[in-house]
């Protein structure tokens, strides 16, 4: 399978208008490749990936296509697009803490989904039970109650409810957030290994821990204010980012064996830009080191090595 | 029994966060933040412009002011027999006259006053004692909350009218604030209850175990973290405490345990009942009254929509 | 579980105990004499019968008896099932007037206030869901629950009733009927019953409309219904389950409700001279009438409780929920 996003803009409609959360995205997520999107919050992320499954009320889908495996994604038609959900598109979402119906036992309310959906439970059932095994749950698990499991054994039952029908598209966003480091190495590899068992075609996994999509995705692209700022091959993002923001965001990861004794982690200073009437040029200008007066032109996204892309007037000249 | 004199949008049988506005307040650790200053703006910004809450504040106004000036046209005593009997409305008597010729507008204008009187009395000392046994209850939680409970639970059970009979029976002369005392140490449960659910669920929240490590006394805690985080619901709970009062106030009247002095929209009624009017076609007796308190409470409960609209982001139209 | 249903019913109990005594004590506390009254009521002139009667009386009723007596008298009684005699009504038991009342408030309450939850169960969840029914009829239901009870009775008497004629209005039946199982009385009591009736309905139908509305509404925003969504389940399913999380509350208000209609609806039975439990509080009040009022004033301590530690227990069966809560 294969994605592409061209030119995708989406807004946020409020009292005081447009907020421009996606503002021109172009990016392709080739098969069997996982990708990671990594952003500070209000970087357009989130959106980004519920635009490509179900967008809420108040967006709107302005500008720009997706395409998957070749065929239109009609993501501003929601009912147009329950076709391809689950079976797709699939999600597993933010709150998949409290993604389950706390009054149903986890097996029902997956065999009345999955009927919903017009196939035979009986079909997926010994499928779901591999998968269970997959993600180290316990068979018994479907006779519980969702209030009954642990924050990581719900994590991974979302995961195993969203993929279940092997889409060919899955988006992870914010899957490790909630919880503990050694669940999010659990959770992070569960992930990783459905893909490898080509249960999941492709992935996007949405995160703002860079040290996580460093694990386990094979490029990382940075969003920045609703727009792209570099998209590479992981070892090559960490080790050689072209683009301030990442430069910025990978110097300020903590190393392993290095003492900070008497030096502070450094982050990086401000905020990002109201995206409700954003300013003109390039949106890291403000907190760019670099920045000169071309930068009040917007650099435009463009390929500087191989599968390597930036958007700054800097990285390009 | 009584009206269903419990909130009518649900809050007091489970805590449904639906009436809550648990806004996401930020905190600094170790210091104590009310909501911070944009918060308000922002919920000003919103009160302005919400229909429901300022069509039915304008609702409440327009009768306050019809009775706290209307008396000042109409003369002292309502209750006195200033026309022909029975007779209908016209350009003399605005809302005609009773079977004894006492002046309705009269008694309606006076009504208002004691029902607006009744409604604010009790809805803040059932509101007070609801809130202080909800806080403590959930915020101590243990014994103390099971005894409470428990309190909370018989005054439920206890029928009120055996009370306010004893009660009536005894005081010969009884005014309005007797009254309003009564409602109120009988309305407050549903209050301690939501109440304590949601102390219960605030308790749990990061910033009040911050609190709790800095070192702030008990009451500080429930006051500046607790408190202002429910603030929006408790301004609401003391609307529809305001309905449910003057609600109960009427049937009260109605029944004959009202006021002995005086007149109220729901003494009114009672009057009217008694005298047959309903009989004798006097329509304009008993809709009048009636049809007050159907508007006053109407528009509280729709402030109350609006209030809630404006505290809790997810229900504005945008 | 068992625990924590054991330690609920000791609350229940001690509650209980609790209650009654209070509701002993209350109609004890009203002033005028039982004795008295009765005594009057025969119409005695002549002194000595008087206190003859007075004598007699006082000796049944246990008055001369210091109160701890009394009281624990009343326990022993009552826990023989005997709620005394009735001073209004002598000699006639206490139990036996309740009885013959009961069924005519708890057949105008209990459908009522049925059908009144399912109805408005039904519409609320519907303008969850419906925007434009929503605009329309949500202010309706506001007006209905902010209305008056008794002005609405009053209303649908005097237009259904006194102007268009098409119900009776006043008591429980015709005065020239007795009560037996004729399709003549059944007709009559019918047409008696059915403003009483639907003054009820739709003062309480407002207020479950309201409920239930904001309750489906809250469910259908929340993560499960999105994520249902996300994954391309129709509507139907997620509004069938926010239909049934909602309801939870819903029931146990229901119960409240419930609980207290055994206290009869008192207004109600005012406004249409309805003779119901209601009823018999007024007399019993008037006449002093101690037993009585502490029979019924028991009724629905009972009824409150018994109809409180049902809900709890079925809303633990129903919302797995509380059970996390039990284990900790």
């Amino acid at each position: 399978m294969s994605l592409r996003v061209e030119d995708l803009e989406v807004h946020y409609r409020t009292l005081r208008g447009d907020v421009h959360a996606l503002d021109g995205v172009t990016f392709s997520v080739a098969d069997g490749e996982i990708m990671g999107l990594v952003g500070e919050s209000g970087s357009g992320k989130t959106t980004l990936g519920k635009s490509l499954i179900r967008m809420d009320g108040r967006m709107r889908h302005v500008a720009g296509s997706v395409t998957l495996d070749g065929g239109d994604l009609p993501i501003g038609d929601t009912a147009a697009m329950n076709r391809f959900r689950f079976t797709d598109v699939s999600i597993v979402p933010q709150y998949a803490m409290s993604a389950m119906n706390p009054t149903r036992k986890i097996g029902k309310m997956i065999r009345e989904l999955v009927e919903s959906r017009k196939i035979r439970f009986s079909t997926v059932r010994e499928e779901l039970d591999r998968r269970l095994d997959l993600v180290g749950l316990d068979r018994g698990v479907l006779d519980r109650y969702p209030i009954e499991l642990s924050g990581g054994m719900k994590q991974r039952m979302v995961m195993v409810i969203s993929t279940l029908l092997n889409p060919s598209l899955l988006i992870a966003d914010e899957v490790t957030s909630a919880l503990d480091v050694s669940t999010q190495r659990a959770v992070a590899l569960a992930l990783a290994s459905f893909r490898d068992h080509e249960l999941v075609r492709s992935m996007i996994v949405i995160t703002h821990d860079v040290s996580l999509v460093y694990q386990i995705a094979d490029t990382i692209t940075v969003m920045y204010a609703g727009r792209l700022a570099e998209t590479a091959p992981t070892p090559v993002l960490v080790s050689a980012p072209k683009h301030p923001y990442t430069q910025l965001l990978i110097s300020s990861l903590p190393e392993v064996g290095i003492r900070y004794d008497g030096k502070r982690l450094t982050g990086i200073a401000g905020s990002p830009p109201a995206l409700l009437d954003p300013p003109p040029g390039c949106r890291f200008r403000d907190r760019c080191p670099l920045a000169f007066d071309r930068c009040a032109e917007q650099p435009p996204f463009v390929e500087i090595a191989e599968n390597h892309k930036v958007a700054c007037w800097k990285a390009t000249s | 029994m009584t009206q269903q004199n419990t909130d009518p949008v649900g809050a007091d049988v489970e805590p449904t966060p639906v009436g809550a506005a648990t806004s996401e307040v930020a905190t600094v650790p170790g210091v104590a933040t009310v909501h911070t200053a944009p918060v308000r703006r922002e919920a000003l910004y919103f009160a302005r412009r919400n229909k429901k809450l300022l069509g039915g504040l304008a609702v409440v106004l327009v009768f306050l002011l019809l009775g706290l000036l209307g008396p000042l046209f109409t003369g002292d005593d309502p209750l006195a027999y200033v026309g022909p009997p029975s007779a209908s409305p016209s350009g003399e008597w605005l809302f005609g006259t009773t079977t004894f010729g006492q002046d309705v507008f009269a008694q309606f204008v006076h009504g208002l006053r004691a029902t607006f009187f009744v409604g604010v009395v009790a809805a803040l000392i059932s509101g007070v004692l609801g809130m202080v046994i909800g806080f403590t209850s959930g915020y101590r939680g243990g014994l103390l909350d099971e005894i409470l409970n428990m309190v909370t639970n018989i005054v439920l059970v206890l029928p009120v009218l055996a009370v306010l009979m004893v009660v009536v029976a005894y005081l010969e002369v009884r005014s309005l604030t007797s009254q309003a005392i009564i409602i109120g140490l009988y309305n407050w449960p549903w209050v301690a209850r939501a109440v304590r659910a949601q102390t219960l669920s605030l308790r749990a929240r990061e910033f009040v175990d911050l609190a709790k490590l800095s070192g702030a006394p008990v009451h500080r805690i429930i006051f500046r973290e607790i408190a202002p985080n429910m603030a929006s619901y408790l301004f609401m709970v003391f609307i529809l405490l305001f309905g449910g009062a003057v609600l109960f106030a009427a049937t009260l009247d109605f029944i004959g345990l009202g006021p002995t002095d005086g007149t109220s929209l729901g003494l009114m009624l009672n009057q009217a009942k008694q005298w047959s009017a309903m009989n004798l076609g006097l329509w304009w007796w008993f809709i009048p009254p009636g049809l007050g308190i159907t508007v006053i409470v109407s528009a509280m409960y729709i402030m109350n929509v609006g209030l809630d609209e404006v505290f809790n982001p997810k229900l504005r139209e945008s | 579980m068992g625990r924590y249903f054991g330690r609920k019913l000791g609350i229940y109990v001690l509650t209980f105990f609790v209650a009654v005594t209070i509701n002993w004590i209350i109609p004890r506390f009203m002033p005028g004499d039982p004795v008295r009254t009765m005594v009057s009521r025969a119409g005695l002139q002549d002194p000595a019968g008087v206190a003859a009667m007075r004598e007699y009386y006082t000796n049944l009723f246990g008055f001369d008896l210091p109160i701890w007596q009394q009281y624990l008298n009343f326990w022993g009684e009552l826990l023989q099932g005997n709620f005394g005699t009735s001073l209004w009504a002598y000699p006639q038991p206490v139990g036996s007037i309740i009885l013959a009342a009961v069924p005519y408030t708890l057949g105008l309450l209990l459908p009522a206030i049925l059908l009144s939850w399912w109805a408005g169960n039904k519409f609320g969840a519907y303008a969850a869901r419906k925007k434009v029914l929503d605009n329309t009829v949500l202010p309706v239901w506001y007006v209905l629950t902010a209305t008056p009870y008794m002005w609405l009775a009053i209303l649908l008497a005097w237009a259904l009733g006194k102007v268009a004629g098409i119900f009776p209005v006043g008591r429980s039946f015709s005065a020239s009927l007795q009560p037996e199982w004729s399709w003549l009385f059944i007709n009559d009591l019918i047409s008696h019953w059915f403003l009483p009736f639907l003054s009820l309905f739709l003062v309480m139908f407002g207020g479950w409309a309201i409920g239930m509305r904001n309750l489906v509404i809250y469910e259908l925003e929340a993560d499960y219904a999105n994520y249902l969504g996300a994954l391309g389940a129709p509507q139907r399913l997620v509004r069938r389950y926010a239909f049934r999380n909602a309801l939870l509350p819903q029931v146990t208000g229901l119960a409240l409700q419930l609980g207290v209609i055994v206290g009869g609806q008192i207004v109600t039975e005012i406004v249409f001279d309805y003779r119901g439990l209601g009823y018999l509080v007024l007399q019993a009040i008037n006449a002093n009438d101690l037993f009585l009022l502490q029979g019924i004033f028991l009724f629905i301590v009972i009824g409150v409780l018994v109809a409180n530690f049902i809900i709890d227990i079925v809303y633990v069966l129903v919302d797995p929920r509380t059970r996390v809560g039990m284990s900790a």
